[in-house]
C-alpha cells in the first residue's frame, strides 16, 4: 500500500483542516517538534528548523517502547550512511539497531548538519550524532535512572536500553518515553559548530564522555543496511513516487541542451504558440520571464504537450565545440582571460627544476562529465499563500529551503513566503553524486505550483536531465617536474586550468535571477603532489571566464580529483619511467615522510600504497618494459588518489585492443585508509561503486557540445558503462583506530564515498602505457582517442 | 480519452482509464501505484522501467498499456508470487523471490532505483537459462544501466539466486 501512502498523508484536505499526522512517520508530535509549540503535523507549512543544536531534543526521541528516533540532518543517497549513522547511535546509546528509527531529513524537524556532500555524512555528521544523540542522550537517561534507581550512575549497566543497577531494572522508554528532554546539552559535548564537511562540532570516536574504542559492539561490524529490503521489493518510497492529491504533472520546456552559463542557461523566449498544445486534455502552458513550463492531469498528457509546445528560443551565446574544448582554454589563456593564482608553494621550483636531471613538462586534459542519476530531477511542490511545501531529494534541504525561497521571491513579489513558510521535506532520489539539478527540479516545481495554484509534480525528461545537468568541470593541466640522479622527486609544479563553479539554477535565472559567477576555479591541492615528499612544489590555479563561454559546473563525486589525479598521477608515472624505476618503488621512494611539509598524512599514503600493491600481487618491472605486437595486450598500472581526508591507491588491470582501440578493466583493486571504518560492509561497498564509476568516466563518459549548446542528451550520446565491460574489483579498507581526530581527540573518521574514484583515470592510463608504451593523456580514454595516439606514435 | 481497457498485473485485472497509446509505465505508476517500475530514460535505453509482459522483459516507457492487453504483466512486485507458481505452490506466496533475497544477502543496491530492472531482467534471464555462466549473465544483463556502480555485485546475486532456485528455493 505504499503508492497509497502520501494521499493519507498529504492530503490537501488534511492540510487545510489542519489535522492528522503529516509526514513523520510515527506519532510522536511532542517530542518531535524540539519544544515549539506547534507539534508536528498540525501545520504542513511551519518550516522552524534549524533548531538549537545544543539542545538534545534536537536530536533524538526516546520512546515508550524503548525505541529510539535519531534526527538526521544527513541524508541517505544509497552510500549507507543511514545505517552508519544510527549505529553510531546504537553504540553510545546501548541499543540495537532494530531499536533505532529516523526521521527523513526535513527543514521543520532535523537539525541542520550542513550538506550531504564531501563524504561528510560520517566523518563530521557522526561526530555530531555521536556527542548529540548518543553520549549526550545517554548521559542523561543514567542520570534519571540513577535517580530512579536509588544507585550512582557510575554502578549502573545499560543493555539494549534497559539500565541494570542496584539489583532493578528500569527502560530507556520507562524514563523518559515520548517526552521532551528539555536538556542543553553542555559545552563540552562540542555541539555548537558547523557540521558542513570536515566541521569540528561533535566528538571523534572514543573521545572522553564517548564509549571507548575497545569496547565498541556494533560500530566497526557491518550488519546489512536498512534501506536495502525495501529497495528489492519496490517498497520503497522515492521521491519520484510522492503524490498528493490534486496534484498536477508538470514538465519544463527549455531548449535541447543547455548553452553557456549565462545567457545559454535562460535563452530568451522570442514566442510560445499556446494553439500547439490545445488538443491536449487540460494541459496548460506555465510562463514567467524565460521559465517555461507545461501542467496537465496526467502525466503522459504533460509530456505531450512539453514536447509538441510550439516556441521559439532567442540565440545562445556562441561557444567553442567540443573538438576545440582544450584549444579555447589555451587561447584564454593566453589572451591573459584565466588570471593565475598560487595556492601552494613550498621551496624554490624554479631554481630545482632547472637543475633536476631529467625533467617532464606535459599538459593533460579531462573533459566534462555529468552527474545524470537513472532516475531523473524530481520534485513536488505545493504552493499556497499561507506556506509551501516542497518534496525533493536534496543533499541539502536548508539550502534548498532558500533556492526555493529565492525563485519565489522573484515571482511572488510582495506575497513571497518567509523561511519558516516554506518547508522542505528530503526523499531519496537517484543517484544524485552531487549537484545534480534538484535545486533546479526544486524551484522549477515551486514556481509552477505558484502560478497555477495547484501541487505540481515535476519530473525532468531525460533530455532535460542530460542537457541541463551541473556537469563535472573540464580540466586542462600542465605539469612541470623534475628527479635527481637517484631517482628523487626534486620539483613538481601543478598548474590547472579550471571552470568556475556555477551558483544560480537555471530556473532561477529564468524567472529573473540575476546569474551569479564565481571568479576562481577549484585547485586540488592534494592530488597534486601532496602525495610525495617533493621539497619544491608549486600549485596554481587559472580560472577561465565562465560567463557565455564554458558551461554552469559544479561538486560532482570526488570533485576536481579524477581531473587532478589523471594529470599528476601520470606524471608520476612518466618520471618513474625517465627514472627506470618500477612505478611502485618509484613512488615508494618518493613517498611523502614524516620530515614531508605535509608530515601527518604521510604514513597514510605509505600505508595505501603499499597494501594496493600487496593485494594485487604487484611483480616490480619498468612500465612498457615487455611489449607484445599482438593486437590485443594487457597493462597494469597503479596511483593515488584522495578525496575527503581520504587517501586510496588503485592497481588496474586492462586489456586493449590496438585495432579497435577499446579498453576493457578486467580488475581494480583499491586500498583506501579512511580511519575508523565505522561500517566497513557500507563503505566498501560505497568505494566498489566510486570505483566502477570511475572507470566508467574515464574510459566513456563525456558531455558533447556545437558553437551553440549540448548534444549529449541521452545515453546513447553520453554513453556509460555496462555490464560487459564491468570490472571486477576488490576494496580493501584500512580498518585504523590510531588517526587522530584534527578538532579533538578521539579517532578520526575520514570519507569513503567518493575517494576510490580518481585513482582509477590515471591507473588506467598507466596500464595503458605498459600495454603499449604509448601515453594518453586525454581523458576519456575513448577508443578514438586510443587509436589517434597509436597511430600517431607508429604502434598501429 | 478515457478507454474501457483493462489490464493485468501481478494476477489481478485493472481498469485504466489512459489513453489507449499511454505507455504501460505511467499507468503502472500513476493508477496503479506500483513503485517497482520507474522511469528512467523513456527511451528504452536504460532498463529501470522493466517489466516482465507473459515472462519476459520489456520496456515499459515505450510500450503503449494497449498492447499489453490480455497479456500478464508482472513487475518487481509480483515477483514473490510469480517464483510461488514457478514451484507450483499456492496460498500465501513467499515474501520475497530468490533474486530480491540474494540482492540483499550480496547488499546490491545503493541507490538502487535501477535495480527494479535489473532483477527483472534476471528473472528473465534464470527462467530459460538455469545456471548461466558469467558470460551469459553479462549478456544478458547488458542492456540495463546502472550509475551507481553495482555491476560486480548483481553478476555475485544472480548466481547466488540461480543456485537457489536450482535447488528449489531452499
Amino acid at each position: 500500500m505504499t503508492g497509497l501512502i502520501h494521499e493519507r498523508e498529504l492530503s490537501r484536505r488534511s492540510f487545510l483542516r489542519g489535522s492528522g499526522a503529516l509526514v513523520v512517520g510515527f506519532s510522536l508530535a511532542g517530542a518531535l517538534g524540539a519544544g515549539r509549540a506547534s507539534a508536528a503535523g498540525i501545520d504542513p507549512f511551519a518550516s522552524n528548523g534549524p533548531y538549537p543544536m545544543n539542545a538534545l531534543d534536537s536530536w533524538v526521541a526516546v520512546h515508550g517502547d524503548n525505541t529510539a528516533t535519531v534526527k538526521l540532518g544527513k541524508v541517505e543517497l544509497g552510500q549507507g550512511s543511514l545505517t552508519g549513522l544510527l549505529m553510531i547511535a546504537g553504540e553510545e546509546l546501548d541499543l540495537g539497531l532494530d531499536q533505532l528509527r529516523w526521521v527523513h531529513h526535513d527543514t521543520d524537524v532535523t537539525p541542520n548538519q550542513g550538506p550531504t556532500v564531501g563524504s561528510s555524512s560520517i566523518q563530521a555528521g557522526g561526530k555530531q550524532v555521536r556527542a548529540a544523540a548518543a553520549a549526550a542522550a545517554r548521559a542523561t537517561l543514567l542520570s534519571l535512572a540513577a535517580k530512579q534507581l536509588g544507585v550512582p550512575v557510575s554502578s549502573l549497566s545499560v543493555d539494549r536500553g534497559v539500565v541494570s543497577g542496584g539489583g532493578r531494572t528500569v527502560t530507556y522508554g520507562e524514563l523518559i518515553g515520548d517526552k521532551l528532554f528539555n536538556v542543553t546539552v553542555p559545552s563540552s559535548y562540542n555541539l555548537n559548530g558547523s557540521g558542513g564537511f570536515g566541521g569540528p562540532a561533535g566528538l571523534a570516536a572514543g573521545a572522553p564522555l564517548t564509549k571507548p574504542v575497545s569496547r565498541y559492539g556494533l560500530v566497526m561490524t557491518s550488519p546489512p543496511r536498512i534501506d536495502i529490503p525495501d529497495k528489492v521489493t519496490g517498497a520503497y518510497t522515492y521521491v519520484h513516487n510522492i503524490r498528493i492529491p490534486g496534484m498536477l504533472h508538470g514538465r519544463i520546456v527549455r531548449p535541447r541542451g543547455q548553452g553557456a552559463y549565462g545567457g545559454g542557461t535562460a535563452p530568451p523566449i522570442v514566442s510560445v504558440d499556446e494553439r500547439s498544445i490545445s488538443h491536449i486534455p487540460g494541459a496548460r502552458v506555465v510562463r514567467y520571464g524565460n521559465f517555461l513550463g507545461v501542467v496537465a492531469p496526467k502525466e503522459y498528457d504533460a509530456i505531450q504537450a512539453a514536447a509538441q509546445l510550439e516556441v521559439t528560443w532567442g540565440q545562445m551565446p556562441t561557444i567553442r565545440e567540443v573538438g576545440n574544448l582544450f584549444e579555447g582554454m589555451r587561447a584564454d589563456d593566453t589572451a591573459g582571460k584565466a588570471p593565475a593564482r598560487i595556492v601552494v608553494e613550498y621551496g624554490s621550483f624554479d631554481r630545482a627544476f632547472a637543475n633536476a636531471a631529467h625533467t617532464l613538462e606535459q599538459s593533460y586534459a579531462y573533459h566534462y562529465n555529468g552527474h545524470l542519476p537513472i532516475g531523473p530531477s524530481c520534485a513536488v511542490a505545493d504552493v499556497t499563500s499561507s506556506g509551501a511545501r516542497v518534496f525533493s531529494n536534496t543533499q541539502d534541504a536548508y539550502g534548498t529551503r532558500q533556492n526555493v525561497k529565492d525563485a519565489l521571491d522573484l515571482v511572488l513579489g510582495a506575497k513571497a513566503l518567509p523561511l519558516d513558510r516554506i518547508r522542505v521535506t528530503y526523499y531519496e532520489g537517484s543517484s544524485v553524486y552531487g549537484s545534480a539539478p534538484y535545486r533546479d527540479a526544486a524551484q522549477a516545481a515551486a514556481v509552477m505550483s505558484a502560478l497555477v495554484g495547484a501541487p505540481v509534480r515535476v519530473q525532468f525528461m531525460r533530455w532535460d536531465e542530460h542537457g541541463w545537468d551541473n556537469y563535472g568541470p573540464a580540466q586542462l593541466t600542465d605539469i612541470r617536474a623534475g628527479i635527481d640522479q637517484d631517482g628523487n622527486l626534486v620539483a613538481f609544479e601543478f598548474s590547472a586550468l579550471g571552470i568556475p563553479y556555477w551558483t544560480t539554477p537555471a530556473t532561477q535565472q529564468q524567472v529573473g535571477g540575476t546569474p551569479v559567477f564565481s571568479a576562481l576555479s577549484h585547485v586540488d591541492t592534494t592530488i597534486s603532489g601532496e602525495q610525495y615528499a617533493v621539497p619544491n612544489r608549486r600549485v596554481i590555479g587559472k580560472s577561465l571566464p565562465l560567463e557565455n563561454t564554458y558551461f554552469k559546473v559544479t561538486y560532482l563525486r570526488s570533485p576536481d580529483a579524477p581531473q587532478s589525479g589523471f594529470a599528476a598521477e601520470q606524471a608520476i608515472d612518466e618520471l618513474a619511467y625517465m627514472a627506470k624505476m618500477d612505478p611502485v618503488a618509484f613512488r615508494l621512494k618518493n613517498v611523502a615522510t614524516p620530515t614531508s611539509p605535509v608530515p601527518d598524512v604521510a604514513q597514510r599514503w605509505r600505508n595505501v600504497l603499499v597494501n594496493a600493491a600487496k593485494d594485487a600481487g604487484w611483480q616490480p618491472k619498468v612500465a612498457a618494459s615487455r611489449l607484445s605486437s599482438d593486437t590485443v595486450v594487457t597493462g597494469r598500472g597503479i596511483a593515488f588518489g584522495h578525496y575527503a581526508n581520504t587517501m586510496t591507491c588503485c592497481v588496474a588491470d586492462i586489456r586493449v585492443n590496438k585495432k579497435t582501440g577499446k579498453i576493457v578493466v578486467e580488475n581494480l583493486h583499491v586500498a583506501a585508509d579512511s580511519g575508523l571504518v565505522v561500517y566497513p560492509g557500507g563503505a566498501r561497498n560505497n568505494e566498489e561503486g566510486a570505483a566502477v564509476q570511475g572507470v566508467s568516466r574515464a574510459l566513456i563518459e563525456e558531455v558533447t557540445f556545437d558553437d551553440h549548446h549540448v548534444t549529449s542528451l541521452d545515453w546513447v550520446t553520453y554513453p556509460m558503462l555496462r555490464f560487459k565491460d564491468a570490472p571486477a574489483v576488490v576494496v580493501h579498507e584500512l580498518q585504523r583506530t590510531d588517526v587522530p581526530d584534527p578538532a579533538g581527540p578521539g579517532s578520526r573518521s575520514t570519507g569513503s564515498g567518493e575517494p576510490a574514484l580518481p585513482p582509477v583515470a590515471p591507473a588506467i592510463a598507466n596500464a595503458f602505457f605498459d600495454a603499449t608504451g604509448v601515453r594518453l593523456r586525454e581523458a576519456p580514454m575513448t577508443p578514438a582517442r586510443v587509436r589517434g595516439v597509436l597511430r600517431a606514435a607508429g604502434v598501429v | 480519452m478515457a478507454s474501457s481497457l483493462k489490464i493485468k498485473v501481478n494476477g489481478l485485472v485493472h481498469p485504466v482509464s489512459a489513453s489507449l497509446d499511454t505507455p504501460l509505465l505511467y499507468v503502472l505508476h500513476n493508477e496503479l501505484h506500483l513503485h517497482g517500475p520507474r522511469f528512467g530514460c523513456g527511451l528504452a535505453q536504460c532498463g529501470a522501467c522493466s517489466v516482465l509482459l507473459d515472462g519476459k522483459e520489456i520496456r515499459s516507457c515505450v510500450t503503449p498499456v494497449a498492447a499489453v492487453s490480455g497479456r500478464e504483466i508482472t513487475t518487481l512486485e509480483g515477483l514473490p508470487a510469480l517464483w510461488a507458481k514457478e514451484r507450483g505452490l499456492t496460498g500465501s506466496a513467499p515474501v520475497l523471490h530468490p533474486l530480491q533475497q540474494a540482492w540483499i544477502d550480496v547488499q546490491v543496491p545503493h541507490c538502487g532505483y535501477c535495480q527494479n530492472g535489473m532483477m527483472i531482467q534476471a528473472a528473465d534471464l534464470l527462467s530459460t537459462t538455469k545456471n548461466p555462466t558469467d558470460e551469459e549473465i553479462r549478456t544478458a544483463m547488458n542492456g540495463h544501466l546502472c550509475r551507481c556502480g553495482t555491476y560486480p555485485r548483481i553478476l555475485t546475486a544472480i548466481k547466488q539466486a540461480a543456485a537457489v532456485m536450482a535447488k528449489g528455493g531452499k
